[in-house]
This record gives C-alpha cells, sequence and structure tokens, in this order.
C-alpha cells in the first residue's frame, strides 16, 4: 500500500463524518471532501459567509454572483438551506453548533496548536479570514495535509513555529501517510498508509506510538 | 410617510465626510454597495478608515477607491487574495495602514457596536498574534480575549429591495455582513436594486428593518443579475 492520493485522503476524511453531521470544510484541499460525501448521509454543509446546506460549484446557468462559498467561488444550494448573516454565522461556529470543521495547516502540534494563517515573514500580508473562529469553534477540527512540506519537513511538530492560529484546538491530522490523535494527552497513531511506525517516527522525528 | 429614498447616489452620499470611518458590506463582490463606493471615489472623499471583509477585488468597487488614495486605513478580516493587486500595492509601499482582524471577531465587533455592547470576551484570537497586548479573563475554566466595539460614521449596505421607509431584504449570500453593519453606523445608507412600495415587503422576511437605515437609493438591478 502507498500514501494516499490527495482525493483518497478526501474520501477517507469524508468516510469519518458522522451521519447527519454540521460540516464546515476550509478553502483548498478540504474542500475536496465535499466532493465524497454520499448524499445518504445526510451531511450539511456551512460556509461562512452566510449559507446552511451548501452544494457543489456552480456550473454553466446555474452561476449567480450572489450565492458563492467562503472561497467565492460561485455555488449551488440544496433543498432545505438557509442564508443568515455575517454575525449569526460566526455564532454557529463559536457557539459549538458544527460538529466537525477540516482545514488545512501549516503545521500542528502534537497538543493540537494549529498554525495556518501566517507564515510570519516580514513581506507577508497577514490575512485570517474565517481561520482563528473555525479552530476553536467546531466541537471536533480535524486538519487535512500532507504529512511533509515541499521540502521534505514534517507538518506534524513538537511545537508550531509559525504564527498560532489557536491553541490546543486540533483533535486529528489527516495526512497522506497516517492519521494522528493529537491533543493535550499528546500523539497518537490511528492508522497508517504505507508508511510503518519506524518510519513515521523517522519523517516526523516525533517519538509517536500507536 | 416620510420617505428615505435619495433620488441620486451623490445626494445619498451628501455630509460624509474626509476622515469617516465607513463600514463597507459585501463579501468579494456579494452584497457589496458598488454604486455608493463609486460615489464616494466621485466626491473624493479622502482620508477614510474603511471596514470591511475585504480590502478590494479586481479594478473596481472597492479597490477602485483604494486606488484612488482615498483610504487611509483598513480593518478587515482577508486583504490578501489572488485578486487584491491594488490593496496589496499600497500595503507594500506604506500607503495605506492595515488591521487584521478574525472575521467573527469583526462581526461581533461590529454586532457589538450597533446594540450597545460595551466589549465582549470571546475565544477566537486567544494565544495569537491577534490578541496580544488585549486583555484575557478565564471563564468556567477557558480563556478569553476582551474585543471592542466598532462603530461608522457611516455604513454602506448593498441591498436587494428596499421599500421608501428603509424595509431592506437581501440576495441569497450578499447578505453577509450587510444586517450587521447597517446596525452600527451614524448614518446608514442603503444601495437597492429596486425600491418597491411600503407594504409589498413580506414583514416576516424583512432582515432590516427601516429603524436603522437613513437614506435609500435605487441603483437598478446590477449587471451581473441580467
Amino acid at each position: 500500500m502507498a500514501p494516499l492520493t490527495r482525493d483518497e485522503l478526501a474520501a477517507r476524511i469524508a468516510r469519518d463524518i458522522p451521519y447527519g453531521a454540521y460540516v464546515n470544510l476550509g478553502i483548498g484541499a478540504p474542500t475536496l471532501v465535499a466532493d465524497h460525501l454520499e448524499p445518504e448521509r445526510d451531511v450539511v454543509l456551512h460556509t461562512e459567509n452566510g449559507l446552511l446546506g451548501m452544494g457543489r460549484a456552480a456550473v454553466g446557468e446555474e452561476v449567480d454572483p450572489d450565492l458563492i462559498n467562503a472561497g467565492k467561488i460561485p455555488v449551488i444550494a440544496e433543498p432545505g438551506h438557509a442564508f443568515f448573516h455575517h454575525a449569526d454565522s460566526f455564532a454557529m461556529m463559536r457557539g459549538g453548533h458544527l460538529d466537525v470543521c477540516v482545514l488545512g495547516a501549516f503545521q500542528v502540534s502534537v497538543t493540537g496548536d494549529l498554525a495556518n494563517w501566517h507564515t510570519g515573514e516580514p513581506d507577508a500580508i497577514p490575512a485570517v479570514g474565517g481561520a482563528m473562529d473555525l479552530a476553536i469553534g467546531a466541537k471536533q477540527v480535524w486538519v487535512m495535509t500532507d504529512l511533509l512540506t515541499k521540502t521534505g519537513s514534517s507538518k506534524l511538530v513538537a511545537a508550531c513555529s509559525y504564527p498560532l492560529t489557536g491553541k490546543g484546538c486540533v483533535s486529528r491530522v489527516y495526512t497522506d501517510r497516517a492519521v494522528i490523535e493529537v491533543g493535550p494527552g499528546g500523539a497518537r497513531v490511528l492508522d497508517l498508509f504505507g508508511t510503518t511506525m519506524d518510519e513515521l517516527r523517522e519523517l516526523t522525528g516525533l517519538e509517536l506510538t500507536q | 410617510m416620510h420617505s428615505k429614498t435619495s433620488p441620486s447616489v451623490a445626494e445619498a452620499l451628501d455630509g460624509v465626510e474626509d476622515g469617516a470611518t465607513v463600514l463597507v458590506g459585501g463579501f468579494g463582490l456579494a452584497g457589496q454597495p458598488i454604486a455608493l463606493i463609486d460615489g464616494l471615489r466621485e466626491r473624493g472623499t479622502k482620508d477614510l478608515t474603511i471596514v470591511a471583509n475585504n480590502a478590494g477585488n479586481g479594478d473596481t468597487g472597492l479597490a477602485a477607491l483604494l486606488k484612488a488614495g482615498q483610504v487611509r486605513k483598513v480593518i478587515c478580516s482577508f486583504p490578501r487574495q489572488v485578486d487584491s493587486w491594488v490593496f496589496d500595492e499600497l500595503y507594500r509601499a506604506g500607503k495605506i495602514e492595515l488591521e487584521v482582524v478574525p472575521q467573527g471577531n469583526l462581526a461581533e465587533r461590529i454586532r457589538a457596536g450597533g446594540a450597545g455592547i460595551g466589549g465582549f470576551f470571546t475565544p477566537t484570537g486567544v494565544g495569537t498574534l491577534l490578541a496580544e497586548g488585549k486583555e484575557t479573563r478565564v471563564i468556567d475554566g477557558r480563556e478569553y480575549v476582551l474585543e471592542s466595539p466598532i462603530k461608522g460614521d457611516v455604513a454602506l449596505i448593498g441591498a436587494y429591495q428596499g421599500d421608501q421607509l428603509g424595509n431592506l431584504v437581501y440576495r441569497k449570500t450578499s447578505r453577509n455582513f450587510n444586517p450587521v453593519m447597517a446596525t452600527a453606523a451614524t448614518i446608514t445608507i442603503a444601495q437597492v436594486d429596486e425600491i418597491v412600495e411600503v407594504g409589498s415587503l413580506d414583514p416576516e422576511s424583512i432582515v432590516t428593518p427601516a429603524i436603522y437605515v437613513d437614506r435609500v437609493v435605487e441603483v437598478g438591478v446590477r449587471e451581473w443579475l441580467r
């Protein structure tokens, strides 16, 4: 077995989302999860700009510039959808009403700290959007990412070196090589994809257990 | 009946002064009150502080106002986008100030401004750069950070339909920040695609009640909805 492709990882995350859950999928790779949600699971997608019951990307005649997602891409709305304003939308997050949120990451620490909004480079223009609200709001915050950066460093780390998005907020990290539970008790490997525990320890430089 | 309708965008913007803090609705282009922003640019009103989710897209609307050099500071959650080149250039040249606020804190700070709340403790941002220097408190075992209200001298609102009294309804996800901002300014000015007769909007469906709105101007159906 090889490490998972992006699509395979998205399919795995989709299978782990509970029946009937209210879910927010972050911008970028996490949006792929939507393509793998089986309709009979009745998952309802939330988008921060004021829609519950978001559907797939709109095509052709369906495109309506007043109906967009958090990435400002035109989408369709599913039957039973509802619109609301921004303060309500973020009350849904902050108030713990969302069951699952899936986010991308620059780094995640073994204790669940998340860094995904700012590289901290002097010439970077900081832009946070809804990332900090999502990170602390949903009942479960999952991260979807490659285990390694393009230069081969582990994104799962003992402590984040990039500026934090939230402290101790992530509960699970889905990577192409492993699914890892993180939190106050440290990291625990739940599943491996084409990678042994020894290889995972070597790649991350962390004392991981199963 | 006291009608709040303005015959033109220019008259709707009467009295907006240099140095004003302007709340601007919209998320990207959806719900962005582009006719009012263009009107502000044409008036030449300057030294503005803009409160909005984004800092302009492409070369139109908010981006054009920035490009004209009329904005001193932007308070927003997400300035950097694929099409935010106008803001990016001004920021890198040190020609514009930026305060980045987490999106939910931005919405809630404006809500607080409109609702007479003096501040609130939120878990969003705790332990991050954006909470540095702010008061924190542990409540029921969880850490929160104190955030302050935001009020505008002016709010520019992009709505779908309004009546002469100023009741407003929105269309789909163009609602976004608009109803919250409408509550939080000294003068709230709404552009609508269409002004309808009093009594014709479903009272159960009115999102912004007229009490929050000072002026309404009809700008016609937006190009993209035709």
